[in-house]
Order: structure tokens, then C-alpha cells, then sequence
């Protein structure tokens, strides 16, 4: 479904990615694991269009996403929950999730995904009407992972879900992301937290310095002993 | 005493009915502020432009009034749209200071150039709507058809920010800019339609201010500083804030005129300004 390669790219000129190549196959959940400063979030931001590539292509479902600006990505069924949340703190839970069905494509069932996203997050429906700055970070995560499901993606970006959050936030939110996996959403999500990360993904790649260092199925890598010491501690 | 007390009631709800139309005045700048981050220091210039709009429309080209209304409100939006595309996009990441320079350059362009194109002298659509009579008191009929036109636009905009989706937008971008193009939304596409919008509503006061007013040039001079410091005074950008501290704004002017000299009201409202930003200086209900 998602194909990059050989992609760099950073921000003047302080180079982050360098010739990132992955690939993310229709309904499989694929992690990027790596230490603060890798380029994760880049990663996410480059695919996004909200930075472009220095160097190599990025293609969705076959198509270049090159030429695309930032704001038609999500047309193309890319959708992002970006890192720290990025709510709008002054809009209700319910203008948020509006905001994520802002497309005309998606406008059109609205209601229906708003149900369908209540369902996910019942805790979403009690709240509609707050606004989201008042929420709590674990809120504010399944507010922010409502708003990208609103656009019905074919393709999920998770950017650190659980930065931030308690640990018993932080399993509540990883279990989402299992289920969406079980439900059949495809998802690329970039996380520190190896251990959690892995339990819930299929495959993942290991991105170090902007360069992937490894990758494989979850159970390869949580079985090697470079993750294990390094990520791990053990 | 039943005498005077007929007349401040009257000079209160004169007030009422000029804070109506400084209301809208403040409405047009906050959202501009509030969206785009940038004030228009030339926003009365684009009420003067439509003032004239009205008058050669109406006066010189003989149209009907109801289509130079219309017209001017489309030349003043399409010019608030290029305003934005032509002067303000450009310094968008520029210093606050050169944003502010650069829309005070354009209040003396847009000064100077009706100088040029309509001369000095003073023009006038030649409606004068009769003071209507209540009781004893006298409230003018131009500035209750103005308090009115500005209340349906407050709550015209009001519903459309709340419910529409590119009104949704708009509160949106303002809280978070850059993460737009994640929702699909262009931010540049809503920089446009907000300087639109912001020059529809320029255009409204312009149709209102033409009964009520002669055209000059330095018209914007008389309403200018005023809708500024109503919108500083409510909190730049919050637009509640504006709308609440017009009314008092015009009740100072108005009251206070009554009691003694109209200057006096002038006076005592910028004197009551100066004490409120030493007392609170992020404005009566603080910034957007």
C-alpha cells in the first residue's frame, strides 16, 4: 500500500532521513522503533507531505506522492495523528472530530462515522460537547485518533501514541491499536516504547541516526538480542 | 425631572444603536485578527472604498440602491481577498511590526489614491432616513436600520463559525495553523476566504455608514482608530469581546455627550480605554 524508498530528507539543511526504504502492505500494522531523535517523527511528516523529500519517492497504492501537496494526502486515505496530539484545544471534542471529516468525501458520512468512532471511545460520546484543551492526555490520544479515523483511511500514522501518558493509559491505547489491526486498518506507528509497541504489531522496522538499522516480524525482533539489550534492558 | 430623564434614555439608547454598528466594524478586524494573525490597519480604508462603491454605483451610474449594496459588498470582499493575496501573504512570516507597517503603507495608498481618483470634495447618496419618533424621544432611523443589519450579521457569522465546516475551519486554524493540511484543509484557501469575509463585512458597515455619513477620502480617519481600540479594548481578536466593548464604547460616547459636550464623549470613552488596558491590558475578556 505504502512504499518508500530510498528517502531522505530534514529540515534546511540539517539532513534527519537517510535513504529510507519500507514498505507497509494493505491490512497489516507495521512499527517504527527507534531512540529519540532518530527521525520517527520526520518519518511520519515526510509521507504526510508536511515537509518534503530531499532524495527518493514515497508512493501510495502505486501512486508518487511527490508532486501531492500536504493537504490532498488525506484524500489519497492517509490520515495522521500527529505527534503531542495536536488537538485544537479551543474546539469541542465533537469540532474536532468535524475538522478530521473535513473533506467533502468524508462530509458525507459524518454520522456515521461519528457513531462509529463513538463506539470506539464511549468516553468520546459523554464528552462531545468539552472542549478538547480540558481533556486528559489519555482523552485527548483516542479525541486525536477519532479525528484521523473521521476521513474513513485506508491508512493510519500513528506518531508516539503513548508519549506522556500513565501506564495504564498507555495499555488502554495500545489496545486501540490492536484492535484497529484486528479490524482490519492498515497502521505505521512510531513508538519508543519497543515492548508495547511489539505486542501489537505485525512487523517493524528499527530506524536509527535517520538509517533503518534492522527489521522483521514483531516476534523477530523482540527476540534480538541488539533490541533486547539496547530498547529492552534485558 | 420627567424631562430629563426622557432624554437619557434617549442618549442611552442612541448608544445602544451606535454600539450596533461599531459592533460590526469590531466583528470585521477580530476575525481577521483572530484568524490570520494580522491586523488590517487599513480596515476603514476598505469601508471608504466602499462608500464610494455605493455612490458611483448608485449616484453616478444610476443603478438601484439595493444592487450598489450588493455591488459594493463584492468589490469590498474581492478587495479584502486581494489584500490578503497581494500585501499581507508575502510578510505572513514576517516581524508583527512589518505586518503592521506594511497594512499602514496601504491605509495611505488607498488614502491617497481616492484623493487622486475622487477628489477632495465631499459626496453624499442623498438619503436621509427621518428621525423616527417615540414618545418624546427622537432615535434616528439610519442608525436602528444599522443597528438591526449589524445584529443579523453578528449572528449570521456567529451561526456559520459554529456550524458550517469552513466556519469550523476558521476557528480551527487559528489555534493550530500548521497541522491543517492533515485535515485537508489548505490554510492558504482559508486565509482567502477569511479576508473575504472580512471585506464583506467591511463592505455592510460601508452600506450602513453612506445613510448616515458624507464620503471623503479621510472618511476611514472617523472610524479607524475607534474600531481599533474597541477590538484592543474587548481583547484582539476575541470577537464577544469586541462586541461587548462597543456597546460600552458607544454608551461613553453617546451618555457622556449628553451630560456635556459631544466631544466630552469622546473624551471620557478614550480616557476609559486608558484606564482599562493599565488595569487589564490583555483586554475586558482578554485575547482570542
Amino acid at each position: 500500500m505504502l512504499t518508500l524508498e530510498n528517502v531522505s530528507a530534514g529540515y534546511g539543511s540539517f539532513q534527519v532521513l537517510f535513504g529510507v526504504s519500507l514498505e507497509v502492505k494493505a491490512g497489516e500494522s507495521v512499527a517504527v522503533i527507534g531512540p529519540n531523535g532518530a527521525g520517527k517523527t520526520t518519518l511520519l511528516r515526510v509521507i504526510s507531505k508536511l515537509i518534503d523529500a530531499t532524495a527518493g519517492e514515497i508512493r501510495m497504492e502505486g501512486r508518487s506522492l511527490n508532486a501531492v501537496p500536504a493537504h490532498e494526502v488525506i484524500g489519497l486515505g492517509i490520515a495522521q495523528v500527529p505527534e503531542n496530539r495536536r488537538l485544537f484545544p479551543r474546539l469541542s471534542i465533537e469540532d474536532n472530530l468535524k475538522m478530521g471529516a473535513y473533506l467533502p468525501a468524508a462530509r458525507a458520512r459524518f454520522a456515521e462515522r461519528l457513531e462509529m468512532v463513538f463506539a470506539l471511545f464511549p468516553r468520546m460520546k459523554e464528552r462531545h460537547a468539552q472542549l478538547a484543551g480540558t481533556l486528559s492526555g489519555g482523552e485527548q490520544q483516542m479525541c486525536a485518533i477519532g479525528r484521523a479515523l473521521m476521513s474513513g483511511p485506508k491508512l493510519l500514522l500513528l506518531d508516539e501514541p503513548s508519549a506522556g501518558l500513565a501506564p495504564v493509559v498507555v495499555q488502554a491505547i495500545f489496545e486501540v491499536v490492536r484492535k484497529m489491526s484486528a479490524e482490519g486498518y492498515t497502521v505505521l506507528i512510531v513508538e519508543q516504547n519497543v515492548r508495547q509497541v511489539l505486542k501489537v504489531v505485525n512487523r517493524a522496522y528499527l530506524l536509527e541516526t535517520g538509517r533503518i538499522k534492522s527489521s522483521g516480524s514483531a516476534a523477530e525482533l523482540l527476540n534480538s538480542s541488539e533490541i533486547r539489550k539496547a530498547y529492552l534492558g534485558i | 425631572m420627567d424631562i430629563f430623564d426622557v432624554f437619557l434614555l434617549e442618549a442611552v439608547l442612541n448608544g445602544l444603536l451606535l454600539g450596533g454598528i461599531l459592533a460590526l466594524l469590531a466583528l470585521g478586524l477580530n476575525l481577521i485578527f483572530g484568524v490570520i494573525d494580522v491586523v488590517w490597519i487599513c480596515y476603514a480604508e476598505m469601508i471608504m472604498i466602499g462608500m464610494y462603491a455605493v455612490y458611483y454605483l448608485h449616484n453616478v451610474y444610476h443603478l438601484p440602491l439595493w444592487f450598489a449594496f450588493a455591488g459594493a459588498i463584492a468589490i469590498v470582499a474581492v478587495g479584502g481577498a486581494a489584500l490578503h493575496h497581494l500585501v499581507i501573504r508575502p510578510v505572513l512570516a514576517a516581524e508583527p511590526i512589518n505586518q503592521l507597517l506594511v497594512t499602514g503603507g496601504v491605509l495611505f495608498f488607498l488614502q491617497a489614491g481616492a484623493t487622486l481618483v475622487f477628489g477632495v470634495e465631499f459626496r453624499n447618496v442623498g438619503i436621509r432616513l427621518p428621525q423616527l419618533q417615540v414618545g418624546e424621544m427622537y432615535l434616528s432611523m439610519a442608525r436602528l436600520i444599522a443597528f438591526g443589519v449589524a445584529l443579523a450579521a453578528m449572528i449570521g457569522m456567529s451561526v456559520f463559525l459554529k456550524r458550517s465546516y469552513l466556519g469550523t475551519a476558521i476557528r480551527a486554524i487559528s489555534q493550530d495553523r500548521r497541522i491543517m493540511p492533515l485535515m485537508g484543509v489548505d490554510p492558504n484557501r482559508i486565509f482567502l476566504v477569511t479576508s473575504a469575509l472580512g471585506g464583506a463585512l467591511a463592505g455592510v458597515a460601508a452600506c450602513l455608514l453612506v445613510l448616515q455619513y458624507d464620503i471623503h477620502p479621510a472618511i476611514g480617519l472617523s472610524f479607524g482608530p475607534i474600531t481599533f481600540l474597541i477590538c484592543v479594548l474587548g481583547g484582539l481578536g476575541n470577537m464577544m469581546g469586541g462586541f461587548i466593548a462597543a456597546f460600552i464604547f458607544a454608551q461613553f460616547i453617546s451618555v457622556g455627550g449628553f451630560f456635556l459636550h459631544v466631544e466630552w464623549g469622546y473624551v471620557l470613552a478614550f480616557l476609559f480605554f486608558i484606564a482599562v488596558m493599565f488595569w487589564r491590558p490583555q483586554g475586558i475578556l482578554g485575547g482570542k
